[in-house]
């Protein structure tokens, strides 16, 4: 690491005032800081708080903590399309099969993470420089997130706009990281649904059936191939007793609902990736498990008394727990609604705004067929309600004390 | 003819400086309904402008006769004569733009640049400079429409007037019209943004 150091610091100069290159010295700022640790921190005078975990290391293990959603998204990604052209039979499955799939994925997968990352970190840094501050790392989760919460098939352009009107609307005219209302990778999600619905639903979006980077291009594809995810199926079912189906018509059962190799958007698939990312956000405490939990609670009394109700249709139909594992439930839980920027911050608050989404999203599942999941309207919902319902924990509190203080 | 200071400011303060949509904050309403596509927001424009400036003058003729008890009731008769004139015109000469309009033409009889202008203005100025503040507030009223308008309809439709802009070979690679821009809270987004360039710019003013 010597020699970075050493051309960094040999830069130095040129963006240091006066020098050549100020102009953009909070681009030189941000990388420095990115690759080293600064010189000077906070002296320890009064009132500070001194901890390791600064928020690029908070953001950071977000960022491993989807690595492994990312890598099952990129196999499934390979996985559907091959499923999609017959090259991939049920039960075929051989290890050169397995990489071709991953690799189909990779590179299908990675121009989404490119996009996303130069149009975020672009507007990010320019408005850095323009207001002359330094580079707030915020966008290293968004960027990281758009591309796992996409149908495979979003055209890129949209990417690109959607995530510039997140960043812009969502996050700096609220004063930039750690200021925003909503989260900025689900506004981005809403945007493109609402602005581009084609794209965003249906039962042709969510398999990659073009290839990629010129790569099996214009494949036919099988008989009996539906690309429909398994709660497209649901709001689409004139059956209320349906029997869901992978994408070449395999009934699903919970087991391959949790491993998650169905139609859906790039990380929201395998519970079990999604899990093992909670883990290590639990462990480190990045995430708080009050959420996490009550989510799931929510979620899962809400569709257990749709079960119990009698109401006749498809979704209300679906096993409580299969309601947990389908669609961005669980990675929504996991990775959205406990984003601790939007997400309520008192305790007790945070029971309560899980409950409420996972409620809400069971909710909207069955009760509004145009929306078959959610998850993304009951995390927004629960950002916009979180400041109300902190601010109702803390006067109940306000009040408790003051009876007890005027009880003496 | 040459303005003098005074009736320029009447007149051509509320374009940009005292703007009723974007300083003032008023008629949002019909602002975001109306103004999915261009033509319809023109003619809702030029409509709110000859009613504003029309019941301005009536208002300022009677404003020494009104009493001021019940002087609420006379405006509202006042605008909604005038109102029910513009929208049996339209119906007759545009019949398909007064579809579009619907509610909206009627419903100019809540709007609050009308009671606010005649409120403020026309009850204690003449009849000229009244005339010339409702031109104004009008045409201020109908700027913000037609931004709003152009960009709702050129993005969202990718056409203008109607018109097809967007060329069809765009569409054929790709290109999708964006279906934000027709629901109403895209154009209070537009809205935000055209007040935050307009603050921008007349920062010194504050």
């Amino acid at each position: 690491m010597k020699w970075l150091y050493n051309i960094v610091e040999k830069l130095r100069p040129t963006f240091s005032e006066g020098g050549k290159l100020h102009a953009l010295h909070s681009l030189f700022d941000g990388f420095d800081t990115f690759l080293f640790t600064p010189n000077t921190t906070a002296k320890r005078i009064g009132a500070q708080v001194h901890d390791a975990t600064d928020s690029k290391r908070t953001m950071i293990i977000v960022v491993l903590a989807l690595v492994p959603a990312m890598l099952f998204g990129m196999y499934n990604i390979g996985y559907q399309h091959f499923l999609a052209t017959g090259e991939i039979v049920a039960g075929g499955l051989t290890w050169a099969l397995f990489w071709k799939a991953f690799a189909f994925g990779l590179l299908a997968l990675l121009p989404y993470i490119i996009v996303s990352y130069i149009v975020g970190l672009g507007i990010e840094f320019t408005v850095a420089q323009w207001k002359h501050e330094e580079i707030a790392e915020g966008f290293l989760v968004t960027g990281f997130l758009i591309p796992l919460i996409v149908p495979i098939d979003t055209p890129l352009w949209m990417v690109a706009i959607v995530t510039a009107f997140a960043v812009i609307f969502a996050k700096e005219i609220f004063g930039g990281t750690g200021y925003n209302i909503f989260n900025v990778a689900l506004i981005t999600r809403a945007f493109l649904f609402f602005a581009y619905p084609t794209k965003m639903s249906g039962d042709k979006v969510f398999v990659r059936t073009e290839g990629t980077w010129g790569w099996d291009n214009g494949q036919a594809l099988v008989d009996g191939f539906s690309g429909a995810t398994p709660l497209g199926q649901i709001a689409t079912a004139q059956d209320p007793s349906i029997v869901l189906h992978n994408t070449v018509g395999e009934p699903m059962t919970m087991l391959s609902a949790m491993n998650g190799l169905y139609p859906g958007s790039v990380g929201e698939t395998c519970v079990w990736a999604i899990l093992l990312g909670a883990c290590l956000l639990l462990m480190t405490g990045v995430a708080s498990w009050k959420t996490m939990l009550s989510v799931f609670v929510g979620g899962g009394l809400m569709a257990w008394i749709f079960n119990i109700s009698g109401i006749d249709n498809a979704a209300a139909n679906t096993p409580w727990y299969m309601h947990l594992a389908l669609g961005g439930f669980a990675f929504g839980a996991v990775f959205m609604a406990t984003d601790p920027v939007t997400s309520a911050r008192t305790e007790c608050g945070k029971w309560i705004y899980g409950f409420l989404v996972g409620a809400l999203a069971i909710l909207v599942r069955c009760f509004n067929p145009g929306y078959p999941e959610g998850m993304m309207l009951a995390i927004l919902f629960g950002n916009l309600c979180a400041p109300l319902i902190d601010w109702c924990v803390v006067q109940v509190n306000i009040r408790r004390r003051q009876k007890r203080a005027a009880v003496k | 003819m040459k303005l003098s200071d005074k009736t320029k400011e009447t007149l051509l303060g509320p374009l940009s400086a005292n703007n009723p949509v974007i300083v003032q904050i008023l008629g949002i309403c019909s602002a975001l309904a109306v103004t999915v596509q261009l033509k319809p927001a023109l003619v809702m424009g030029i409509a709110v402008t000859i009613i504003v400036a029309m019941s301005n003058v009536v208002i300022a003729l009677i404003r020494n006769t009104i009493p001021m008890r019940i002087r609420i009731i006379v405006q509202l008769v006042v605008v909604a004569a005038l109102v029910t004139l513009v929208s049996e015109v339209l119906k007759a000469f545009a019949y398909d733009v007064a579809v579009q309009l619907s509610v909206y033409i009627g419903l100019i009889i809540t709007n609050c640049i009308l009671m606010g202008r005649l409120e403020a203005f026309a009850m204690s100025n003449n009849v000229w400079d009244s005339f010339l503040d409702g031109l104004g507030n009008g045409l201020g009223y109908a700027i913000i429409l037609v931004i709003v308008a152009f960009f709702r309809e050129l993005l969202g439709s990718g056409s203008l007037l109607g018109f097809q802009v967007i060329p069809q070979w765009c569409y054929e690679h790709g290109y999708v019209n964006n279906g934000m821009m027709m629901m109403p809270a895209m154009a209070l987004i537009l809205v935000g943004c055209i007040i935050w360039v307009h603050r921008s710019i007349n920062k010194e003013e504050k």
